[in-house]
């Protein structure tokens, strides 16, 4: 997957747990709980999702290191 | 699978605040309790309690709050500095023409902000109530108008967005202060930051009548609308023993409660309980995250640690490694509320922190810890433990004539009641007396939850005998919701219940009929989730909406959550003679 691949991944399970967000709305380095008002519950359950669908495995004590888009989108690329 | 007690070291036992809980039970009277505190019957205030009294006492150099930015930079705030904040801000009422009945209000994010205003508030002798800042709009505005607000402190950002757009609504609310604007002032508000500097900082603690209504905190029912829980300044006799006893406080203290002050635990056990132990409170902005978690308990060498079931699940998925990687030996106790702690979870504690979690119950309407897992007691995972002296504690049955009757059986399960009288009961829902008295059977309060005793006198919670929601600890009114779904233009009809979840104890599930000419895809799935989060925000909203043809009604037209719900965890149905119309 390339990084727009990704990227497109991402905004399609973030709509699924909060689909009031807008695509265009989405920050590219900013904290996506703080910038979207995610909650935990969220969050934990887009990084379920999207390691699900991208098959990388993102485990609880990485969680820091996912939380912008931009940050994301890096971690699954190396560990793609 | 079965867990086996966790018995405590009796030389440590020792050390605790509380030592014999049989002896301590059995001779604790009220008068101990108000002792501990300043005040007397002619008249007290929880600020004077939390800050004055130390300050004059000779510890205003302690740090009453270190505040963690979330940038991480800390912020130390002494006791005296505190005091003097919080009576600037008294001034700042009193300069508006605030009056001691008005309620002011907080949505605030965990800012120093938020605790000079609600500490102000009280020294000043008006009324404060918390918000949870992450609510959606509705949910902010509703309870403003059922608490009358006539002041508001806010952020700039969560006034623009939360309050302001419907702001000309809300005949009652006056004065709005904003803290950290960025950019020209919204029109109508004042800025809290500036009229902090400005004001003069010696404002004496209005000394108050004890049943002066201090704290207005929300929750929810079944039915209607949120309900307004009134406590009085009194109930600083129960907070400053509770935390004595069940948290083991003590002077001196770095203790970190993770409660948002938005909720009950958060102002409770998260500003008047510590303070009025003067100790030292960790106040951290920044959002969970494990690894933050831990390096803050180390840096910070936390002494004890209030928490919540959520949390605690979630660092248990990150796992015990992490944990061992921080230092945390300055670690003496840690305790959680908010939803029953699952056993599995209590003995996780032991392995990783060489000490068991200890799990207590309260709510909303009782102000304070009522039954505890306490320092010195055996923990039995599971248990909320046993109450605390000065806490009757009964389990109800109903009997065939619907009357109601403390059990004297051992693991007979009935309703957890509590015998009327304790200083931080509620003192009434807000404009809603007929509410309040149904809260009550002769002298006992009914909590609405199940549990029963087991032979030993530790309590174990069954489940809820209403239909509330308990998730993440927040507790979710299925109504508000529902109301919410139903401004939908495409919805008939909906109902809203709790589905079991591993991490957030309960979440939201809600189910929908659609008007003819709507179509259940996807599309409206997603256009209602929206919906919903936008208005009630992440914490409250639905996390699955399902599309039903129809739902399932007694004759009398009412929705059947219950039924609901039993067909969804595959449970009996239960008692359906009432059943009308069924689910399609």
């Amino acid at each position: 997957m390339n990084n727009n691949e990704i990227k497109t991944l991402i905004l399609k399970e973030l709509s699924n747990i909060a689909p009031e967000i807008e695509a265009d709305d989405v920050p590219d380095d900013q904290d996506m709980r703080e910038a979207l008002e995610l909650d935990s519950m969220d969050f934990l359950n887009l990084v379920i999702a999207v390691s699900k669908r991208s098959q990388v495995v993102i485990p609880e004590a990485d969680y820091a290191k996912v939380l912008s888009l931009n940050a994301m989108i890096s971690y699954i690329m190396k560990h793609a | 699978m079965s867990f086996s007690e966790i018995k405590k070291d009796p030389l440590s036992a020792s050390k605790h605040n509380l030592i014999n809980y049989e002896d301590t039970y059995t001779h604790f009277n009220w008068q101990q309790a108000q002792e501990r505190i300043a005040g007397n019957k002619e008249g007290l205030n929880i600020a004077y309690e939390a800050l004055d009294r130390h300050v004059k006492e000779g510890f205003g150099e302690q740090v009453a709050i270190r505040w963690l930015s979330k940038q991480g930079v800390p912020v130390d705030i002494s006791y005296a500095e505190l005091m003097a904040q919080t009576s600037r801000f008294a001034h700042i009422l009193s300069s508006f023409g605030v009056q001691p009945n008005d309620t002011v209000f907080g949505l605030c994010s965990r800012v120093p902000q938020l605790y000079i205003a609600l500490l102000g508030t009280l020294k000043f002798g008006a009324v404060f109530s918390p918000l949870f800042s992450a609510f959606g709009p509705e949910p902010v505005r509703s309870r403003m108008e059922i608490g009358r607000a006539r002041l508001l402190i806010t952020s700039e950002a969560l006034y623009l967005k939360k309050v302001k757009p419907w702001r000309e609504q809300l005949s009652s609310l006056k004065w709005v202060l904003l803290y950290n604007v960025t950019g020209p002032l919204p029109d109508d508000c004042s800025d809290l930051d500036a009229l902090l500097k400005e004001n003069s900082a010696d404002f004496p603690a209005r000394l108050c009548d004890p049943e002066h209504l201090a704290l207005l905190h929300f929750t929810s029912g079944t039915t209607g609308k949120p309900k307004g829980a009134m406590h009085v300044h009194q109930a600083v006799v129960y907070h400053s023993i509770s935390a004595f006893y069940a948290l083991d406080l003590r002077p001196g203290d770095r203790y970190w409660c993770t409660a948002d002050p938005g909720w009950v635990t958060g102002t409770s056990y998260g500003i008047i309980a510590p303070l009025c132990n003067r100790v030292t409170m960790i106040i951290d902005e920044a959002e969970f995250d494990p690894e933050h978690w831990y390096q803050l308990l180390s840096e910070q060498k936390i002494n004890v640690w209030y928490t919540a079931p959520t949390a605690i699940r979630m660092l248990m998925k990150a796992g015990g490694e992490l944990a061992a990687q921080y230092d945390l030996s300055a670690l003496r106790f840690i305790a959680s509320v908010g939803e029953p702690l699952n056993p599995e979870a209590v003995v996780w504690g032991q392995k990783v922190f060489a000490m068991p979690f200890h799990d207590n119950w309260w709510q909303t309407e009782t102000g304070g810890i009522m039954i505890a897992n306490l320092a010195t007691n055996t923990v039995r995972p599971g248990s909320m433990g046993r109450p605390l002296p000065g806490i009757e504690v009964a389990i109800m049955e109903h009997t065939e004539g619907g009357q109601i009757k403390a059990t004297t059986k051992a693991n007979q399960v009935g309703e957890l009641a509590l015998k009327k009288g304790w200083p931080s009961m509620f003192r009434g829902y807000l404009h809603e007396e007929q509410r309040y008295q149904k809260c009550f059977v002769g002298d006992w309060y009914l909590s609405g939850d199940l549990a029963m005793c087991d032979a030993d006198g530790y309590y174990w919670f069954i489940g809820r005998a209403d239909d509330v929601i308990k998730s993440s600890g927040h507790l979710i009114g299925p109504f508000e919701v529902e109301s919410v779904l139903m401004e939908h233009p495409a919805v008939a009809e909906v109902a809203v219940i709790g589905l079991p979840d591993q991490v957030a104890g309960e979440i939201v599930k809600a189910f929908v009929a659609l008007k003819p000419e709507y179509q259940g895809d996807e599309i409206l799935r997603k256009t209602l989730l929206g919906h919903s989060r936008k208005r009630l925000g992440a914490a409250v909203a639905p996390r699955e909406i399902v599309f039903r043809k129809n739902l399932p009604k007694t004759r009398s037209g009412k929705i059947m959550r219950r039924l609901l719900k039993a067909r969804e965890l595959g449970l009996p149905e239960g008692d359906i003679s009432t059943l009308e119309s069924d689910e399609a």
